[in-house]
């Protein structure tokens, strides 16, 4: 597939003897909006922290908008990413964490605007304004001078969004985005979510358990099983007519712990 | 023998400027510690090995031999090997240094102590090393270090003393001088605890202040 905004072509993945993913494939087109599913360990998370080149690869080629992420053209050879190169890729991916990752000494405008001040150059009150748009899209605008601390874990997520956009990145990593939060915080953040996923052309990957979710946002769904895909499809087919065992006897698992699909 | 309070305050002006030397040099020493204590523990943290160990190696050393030794070191020894630091000079770099040492266990500590979570946001937001280092990592870390910070300076500030082996005329080699020349050691070596005593208990309440003010809130 030529016109994949991410392309993932044999990656593997080891943390010392333990093979996280094995000759991983799969590519996304822009604008498409992807969940990743599976149990617990079955290398969704590695994929997201892999492409924002939190971690290396081990084997494979992992491309963005064509271009290699972790290699890059010397004198006509291929040869290991610098920094820079890292740094020129970057600014196309952005991610939120399961543990919202906000800047504590911070408040929630200056977490906002610090990216985009120290890395694009642009101008305070720019930066501002750009800002207060972004928390009024997440429904925040009264909280910019708030410190995190003061903060819902929902509210922090919501932040953490802001923050991540304000970059303008093409294509967005959710890591588990609503896993550390109260069950009665988790729709707010789903909400902004649905909002982006509606009024923007941004990719995004979603690594998620809150399967109605998944059913409801994505184009298209991954179930992961120890570093493979074991099944993949549109969520209508994948949620209600697997075909593997694996996912079936997923699926069931999750039915069984009182979740809807 | 009894107490002489005019010969007190004949002596006091030579005590004072003694005193303003002993506390220049612990402010200057301090900015030294302070500075060379947070390039140990970056240097230390370096991605390159040798550089790492050797730092690692250089610490230790300063950190297992006594101060005293340094000083003569510093302002005995160099000059023969064509290096000549004036006695301030020389009794500034050892108490920097010997203090550095001590100071860079204090950042290594709150560096630790940072979130891996802060270094990926971070890098998720693209930050280079330096801006994260400057804006993301530093800020959070030194806050809660400064109490422990504050308490190796006021430990430096008792040490002093021992400037006056390098012939720095500080507030001990000055009370030295009037009690050697007046066979008298009652009112200036008092004096001399008494004003060690003033400044000291002046930097707890501040400590404890520090201590408020920089109280971890997470």
């Amino acid at each position: 597939m030529t016109d994949a905004i991410i392309d993932i072509d044999r990656v593997t993945k080891r943390y010392g003897s333990h093979t996280v993913l094995q000759d991983l494939c799969f590519s996304v087109r822009p604008g498409e909006k992807l969940a990743l599913i599976g149990p617990s360990g079955s290398g969704k998370t590695t994929i997201l922290r892999t492409l924002m080149t939190l971690e290396t690869i081990e084997g494979g080629t992992i491309r963005i908008d064509g271009e290699s992420l972790f290699q890059m053209e010397r004198n006509g050879r291929q040869v290991p990413a610098d920094e820079a190169h890292l740094h020129r890729m970057r600014t196309k991916i952005g991610m939120v964490f399961q543990l919202f990752n906000l800047f504590p000494h911070k408040c929630v405008l200056d977490n906002v605007t610090l990216a985009p001040m120290l890395t694009k150059g642009v101008r305070k009150a720019d930066a501002e304004r750009r800002a207060m748009e972004l928390l009024d899209l997440v429904g925040l605008a009264d909280k910019a001078r708030a410190m995190p601390a003061q903060l819902s874990g929902g509210q922090k997520q919501r932040v953490a969004i802001a923050r991540a956009l304000a970059l303008q990145p093409r294509i967005m990593l959710f890591d588990e985005v609503t896993s550390a939060l109260d069950p009665e915080l988790v729709e707010e953040v789903l909400n902004v979510m649905r909002m982006l996923g509606s009024t923007t052309d941004m990719t995004m990957l979603l690594v998620t358990h809150e399967m109605s979710f998944a059913h409801d946002f994505a184009d298209r769904v991954l179930f992961f099983d120890r570093g493979r895909i074991v099944e993949e499809g549109p969520p209508e087919i994948l949620f209600t007519n697997p075909t593997h065992e694996r996912t079936q006897a997923f699926l069931k698992k999750i039915i069984a712990a009182g979740q809807r699909i | 023998m009894e107490w002489d309070w005019e010969f007190v305050r004949e002596i006091m002006p030579m005590l004072l400027d003694g005193l303003r030397i002993t506390l220049l040099a612990t402010l200057l020493g301090s900015i030294l510690a302070g500075a060379a204590g947070l390039g140990f523990a970056l240097l230390r943290r370096s991605k390159s090995r040798p550089v790492a160990r050797i730092t690692g190696f250089v610490v230790e050393f300063i950190r297992g031999t006594p101060l005293l030794v340094q000083l003569y070191f510093l302002f005995y020894v160099l000059p023969e090997l064509g290096l000549l630091l004036s006695p301030l000079t020389a009794g500034v770099v050892g108490l920097g240094l010997h203090y550095a040492t001590y100071a860079s266990e204090v950042f290594r500590a709150g560096i630790d102590n940072t979130p891996r979570g802060q270094w990926e946001a971070a890098k998720a937001c693209n930050l280079t090393p330096y801006q994260t280092w400057r804006h993301i990592i530093l800020p959070q870390a030194i806050p809660p270090m400064i109490p422990a910070l504050a308490n190796y300076f006021v430990a430096m500030f008792k040490e002093t003393p021992l400037l006056s082996a390098i012939t720095v005329i500080e507030l001990m080699s000055e009370a030295r001088g009037v009690a050697n020349s007046n066979y008298r050691y009652l009112e200036p070596m008092t004096m001399v605890g008494v004003l060690f005593l003033c400044i000291s208990l002046i930097a707890v309440p501040a400590l404890h202040l520090l201590e408020r003010r920089f109280r971890p809130t997470r």
